[in-house]
């Protein structure tokens, strides 16, 4: 065998236990627009909290409206949708011109890691509104969202890992500082989507 | 030198199935199927041969009425995986 023949053999079956066991499909554009959605969701969160004016980042008095609340939910929720269906269509292209299956073992491995946390934090999520613990949400959201993607990392890339150890620590910082929770929500949903996205897409996407 | 090579490795859809069976916990006939792009005659008897070897094993359930067969790298052949990559890389430095 040649030196090249050789070298050809090795990487191709580095690459191949690394396509059989990761999710590479992830495009990098999907977290950057994830973020902007959260943050056009979280401005809007803010105008409807803060319809009475005022700079302010900081209020004193707890969001218990209902209507506000539902409207918040709203928000939330539309921004998730929208994200997971801008994920899912740039994966399902990318995967596409990479030839290769979206529906694969890597793939469903990372949906059940990821979403065993998920599902847990969003069903306790939706006691703790019940219940009316709303000042809790914020931070339990990141949490839970970092654990999810801590979780499914082992399947994807390592960037996710780090990620979601982001998610994790401001999540934490939230829940000390109790009436930032908006704020943090942005940060973390939609700061660190955009930056961790954009290294993704430098790192995998671009280029290629 | 070449007698370090493993016989078993000569085919290099041998060598991939055991890539992938040494990457991860256990992979299913179909899944594995997708991965190498090859027939399911072809990879079932590449399959046997590994198994043969014992360097897989075989666990076959249902989910519902599928058939589900699952492989898994046993001890003996992920170290003649690893022998097999070290003899490859030895070689690329012999050359060097």
């Amino acid at each position: 065998m040649k030196e090249k023949e050789l070298m050809s053999e090795l990487s191709s079956i580095r690459n191949l236990m690394e396509r059989s066991a990761k999710f590479i499909s992830l495009h990098g554009l999907s977290g950057v627009l994830a973020g902007i959605y959260a943050l056009v969701g979280a401005y809007i969160g803010y105008r409807l909290v803060y319809q009475v004016g005022g700079g302010l980042i900081y209020r004193d008095y707890y969001v218990n409206d209902q209507e506000i609340i539902a409207k918040l939910i709203v928000v939330a929720l539309s921004v998730l949708i929208l994200s997971i269906i801008t994920a899912v269509v740039l994966s399902m292209q990318k995967a596409r011109r990479g030839h290769q299956k979206i529906w694969n073992a890597a793939s469903k491995g990372l949906l059940l890691h990821a979403g065993i946390p998920l599902l847990t934090g969003g069903l306790l999520i939706v006691v703790l509104l019940f219940r009316g613990y709303f000042g809790i949400i914020a931070p339990a959201c990141l949490i839970f969202y970092g654990l999810a993607l801590v979780a499914g990392s082992h399947y994807t890339f390592n960037d996710v890992k780090w990620l979601g150890i982001s998610e994790v620590v401001l999540g934490l910082l939230a829940a000390m500082m109790p009436g930032y929770g908006l704020l943090f929500w942005a940060g973390g949903f939609g700061i660190l989507h955009i930056i961790y996205g954009s290294v993704m897409y430098v790192k995998y996407d671009r280029a290629k | 030198m070449l007698e370090q090579f493993d016989k078993a490795f000569e085919s290099r859809i041998r060598l991939q199935i055991m890539s992938v069976l040494a990457a991860n916990e256990s992979y299913d006939f179909s899944s594995l199927k997708d991965l190498l792009e090859v027939t399911d005659g072809n990879l079932a008897s590449h399959l046997k041969a590994l198994e043969k070897e014992e360097y897989i094993s075989v666990n076959k359930s249902f989910i519902g009425r599928k058939p589900n067969t699952r492989y898994e790298a046993t001890q003996k052949g992920l170290m003649a995986f690893k022998k097999h990559l070290e003899s490859l890389e030895k070689l690329i430095k012999q050359q060097k």
